[in-house]
């Protein structure tokens, strides 16, 4: 490895790949260590499928317009404010442009996934995922003469003053010095680190399962907020969903989700039920059944459906399990029978006649019971009936860099001259909370690119 | 072993079905989401309308070393091939050819070339041109018409058998059109962008192995219109070979023999190429031994186009004879019958189409 570098990038996800191949682009001299051997390259954007992207009038497969003001407010209602009302819009209206860039290099869109929340107007979605945009990537940058090392891992940034003067990395258990002019840091959020997790959140966090890479460890994360680099982002938070609770561990992706709640009730390993399932459509409710579950004791909760309601969801990657009474059920699952019985004939009980709309809000709700099923509350009794486990998914955390309009890395007192962050690593700066769907990919494609720009002007 | 199979991409399907992430590639995809629950049938359609173009083997988070160890072209190539040995008629044969197809095709060109030869010693015909000079007319027909026509009926026993098992609706002109349409310009090869396959080069597409794949298919059906043509030639207008260049079977077959021979080659070359590793090895031999006869085929007939005038004539005639002989015979079991399928799969799927439309 050569310890003389220009532009060092740390990652390969998306937003490394982005600042990757801008740089080379603009004639710099490009190094990028991915920290993840090469079965596993790419992170998490490895297991996307689709950004969200601005545009003025029908561009590509995206149909219709979705105007920067549209997405702005989009952005502001799931993060009830905790963005960056600069930074945003400026990601905003870049998005756009970022649609024809990723066509240029390689990604191929498709239209909208068969099943998924009408997003046919608002996210643009890779024919083949996310690992096929990483794919496309990698072969550009080789092209382009990128230097990449897989299995290598960056443990340190010495940093002195205002610059970064050398890179610590471990590859093939060696230890080596880098000494780049330029820095992009792109290597993700530290929720594969479940201690650090655990440190964050409570004991809980160890029952929690990783939805991406295992390789996000917030390593570089700690080391630069060690040496007095801004935060932002809520250190305490992750995004968490409720997935199927026999997923692995870490990398299960999207398979795992399950959209069976609002037809079911869910209940706690006492076989209790807890929320309101049908409080809302699933797209705007499932992201608060991750912390719902993990609240729960040893963080696990189950739906239970009937028969009636297997096929108004997407599939899951595992077959429920089935029995044909309610107490078999609950043997099954290892759930108290008597328990389960009797919250079933209680919500059964509470439930009305009336019309059931699977796909809308359809106010067919429970009567005089707590927690009440504001929606699609239809008796459970019909066998056979199915049961699911779910677990909380992490899928990214909040705590990140801060940066500028620039990507540039801002210490406690001013910026760094040689540093910049794109992708989850900085996101925080402009998601303080919550989540919109395909802003992920958006904010890595866009900051990627402009700390590719900015570092190859710097060293040029 | 085919229960196996079977299960095995049925578990890789349900995992596809809850992602879906590949389905602007192909046709096996809309075909999955479609459904929830997939009998055996329904995996062996799913398999028949796969082309191992890889590219969501390549684009798919969950390949190996990931514990779900997704690799769907593989698992449907394993039962593809299981469902023509299982409809196969009079079936067993199959699975012998797949493992040593070469070695088998090239006995089997080289035994018939042999008897050839041993028969022209004695059965020459006085009076004919050409090369009915060497071997009749009369004994040509009688050794190629049950050739081509019983193979060609145990194909069909073969297809009646798959059509029932993908509960396959009677054929209607329109959903033949449109499964002719799809392979004529092997749609599904495209990569859904244009761009073609991820076959020799990992997961870079290429359109190559499309287009060496369509002069096979268009030389072939060259090669056989000029033999039709000149069938009809002889019995209905009177007219025997040898012919002239500028008649209909040469006009024809001489382009599309080089067009046979040129694409096997190509075809050869990209299977070379690709990662072998994934794919299953037990098909490999049966797969390079149909290659290899195409190739034959064409080549020892056009070679009986340019040099079957001098003293070889006898030799060209009976390599070509054994191996087109070959060729008919191992019709049912070599990968030949995947053209068959294919298209019965595509038009299948034109029906479920418009059943769901
Ligand atoms: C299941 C799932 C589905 C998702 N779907 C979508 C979606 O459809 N649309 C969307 O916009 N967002 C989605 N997201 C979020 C999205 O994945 C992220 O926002 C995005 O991928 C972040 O890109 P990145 O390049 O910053 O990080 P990553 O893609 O995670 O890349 C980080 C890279 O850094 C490397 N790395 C980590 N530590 C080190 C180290 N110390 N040294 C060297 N390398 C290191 C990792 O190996 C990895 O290559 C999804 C997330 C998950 C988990
Ligand atoms: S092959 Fe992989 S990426 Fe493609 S649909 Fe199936 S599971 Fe998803
Ligand atoms: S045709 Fe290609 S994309 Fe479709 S299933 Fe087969 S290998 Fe996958």
């Amino acid at each position: 490895m050569k310890k003389q570098c220009e532009v060092l990038i740390v990652g390969g996800g998306n937003a490394a790949l982005c600042a990757a191949i801008t740089a080379a682009e603009a004639g710099a001299k490009v190094t990028v260590l991915e920290g993840a051997p090469k079965s596993h390259r790419g992170g998490n954007s490895r297991h996307t499928r689709n950004f969200r992207c601005m545009h003025g009038g029908p561009l590509g497969t995206l149909t219709d317009i979705y105007e920067t003001q549209e997405y702005y407010d989009d952005l502001v209602k799931v993060t009830a404010g905790k963005t960056d009302t600069e930074l945003a819009r400026m990601t905003i209206e870049q998005s756009e442009d970022c649609y024809t860039w990723m066509h240029e290099h390689g990604v191929r869109f498709q239209p909208s996934l068969s099943g998924t929340l009408s997003l046919s107007r608002t996210n643009a979605f890779f024919l083949g995922g996310g690992k096929a945009l990483v794919n496309a990537f990698y072969r550009h940058a080789e092209g382009l003469g990128v230097e990449i090392y897989y299995d290598t891992q960056v443990t340190h940034l010495e940093r002195n003053g205002g610059r970064i003067e050398q890179v610590v990395v471990t590859h093939e258990d060696q230890e080596f010095r880098l000494l780049p002019k330029a820095v992009i840091v792109a290597s993700g959020g530290f929720q594969a680190d479940l201690d650090w997790l655990a440190d964050a959140w409570g004991p809980a966090a160890r029952n929690f399962l990783i939805r991406g890479t295992p390789y996000n460890r917030g390593v570089v994360l700690r080391d630069l907020l060690d040496q007095d680099i801004q935060s932002v982002g809520d250190p305490t938070q992750c995004h968490a969903v409720a997935i199927d609770g026999r997923a692995p561990q870490f990398d299960g992706g999207i398979v795992t989700r399950l959209d069976c709640v609002p037809f079911s009730i869910v209940v706690n390993r006492q076989g209790d039920r807890f929320y309101d399932e049908g409080e809302d459509v699933w797209p705007k409710r499932y992201a608060i059944w991750g912390r719902l579950v993990a609240a729960q004791p040893d963080q696990v909760a189950y739906s239970i459906i009937d028969s009636k309601s297997l096929d108004l969801f997407m599939p899951s990657v595992f077959p429920p399990v089935k029995a044909g009474t309610v107490e078999e059920l609950a043997t099954r699952l290892e759930l108290p029978p008597a328990a389960l019985k009797d919250t079933v004939e209680a919500f059964n009980s509470a439930c009305k006649d009336g019309p059931f709309h699977p796909t809308e809000l359809d106010g067919l709700a429970t009567d005089q019971l707590t927690p009440k099923k504001s929606n699609w509350a239809r008796p459970i009794n019909q066998p056979p009936y199915y049961g699911y486990a779910l677990r909380p998914g992490v899928t990214f955390t909040y705590l990140g860099l801060k940066v500028d309009e620039t990507a540039r890395v801002q210490g406690q007192d001013g910026a760094l001259e040689n540093l910049w962050a794109a992708g989850e690593i900085m996101a925080g700066s402009i998601l303080g909370q919550g989540y919109l769907a395909g802003f992920g990919m958006t904010i890595g494609t866009v900051f990627g690119r402009i700390a590719g720009r900015e570092a190859a002007h710097h060293v040029n | 072993m085919s229960i196996d199979a079977i299960g095995e991409a049925r578990r890789q399907v349900e995992i596809c079905n809850a992602c879906r992430y590949c389905e602007g590639y192909c046709a096996v995809f809309p075909a999955i989401t479609s459904q929830r629950s997939f009998l055996d049938g329904d995996i062996q359609q799913l398999a028949n309308l796969c082309h191992d173009c890889r590219g969501c083997y390549y684009a798919c988070q969950y390949t190996a070393p990931h514990e779900f160890d997704l690799n769907l072209p593989k698992a449907l190539g394993q039962v593809r091939r299981d469902s023509w040995h299982q409809y196969s008629f009079p079936s067993g044969f199959g699975a012998v050819f797949q493992k040593s197809g070469l070695a088998i095709s090239l006995a089997v060109v080289i035994g018939f070339a042999f008897v050839f030869w041993i028969a022209r010693q004695f059965a020459a015909s006085a009076d004919g041109q050409g090369f009915y000079a060497v071997m009749s007319h009369g004994l040509m027909v009688a050794i190629f018409l049950p050739a081509f026509l019983l193979p060609l009926f145990s194909l069909m026993v073969g297809l009646r058998r798959y059509w029932k098992a993908v509960e396959g609706a009677p054929v209607s002109a329109s959903h033949l059109m449109s499964a002719m349409h799809a392979a004529a310009r092997m749609k599904h090869l495209s990569g859904g962008h244009g761009e073609g396959c991820n076959f020799e080069d990992e997961d870079r597409f290429s359109n190559a192995r499309r287009w060496w794949h369509q002069l096979v298919l268009y030389g072939f059906l060259l090669c056989f219109v000029a033999t039709s043509s000149a069938t009809l030639m002889h019995y209905l207008l009177s007219m025997p070979a040898p012919y002239a260049w500028y008649a209909l079977p040469k006009l024809l077959g001489v382009p599309g023999g080089i067009a046979l021979s040129v694409g096997t080659v190509g075809m050869l070359a990209v299977k070379m190429k690709s990662d072998s590793a994934l794919s299953d090895q037990r098909f490999y031999g049966g797969e390079v031994g149909f290659i290899v006869l195409l190739f034959l085929v064409s080549t020892t007939g056009l070679g009986l186009y340019w040099f079957g005038d001098g003293d070889w004539l006898g030799a060209w005639l009976a390599v070509h004879l054994g191996s087109v002989l070959a060729f008919f015979l191992l019709m049912p079991y070599s990968k030949m019958a995947h053209g068959f399928y294919r298209m019965a799969a595509l038009t299948r799927d034109a029906q479920r189409g418009a059943e769901h439309s």
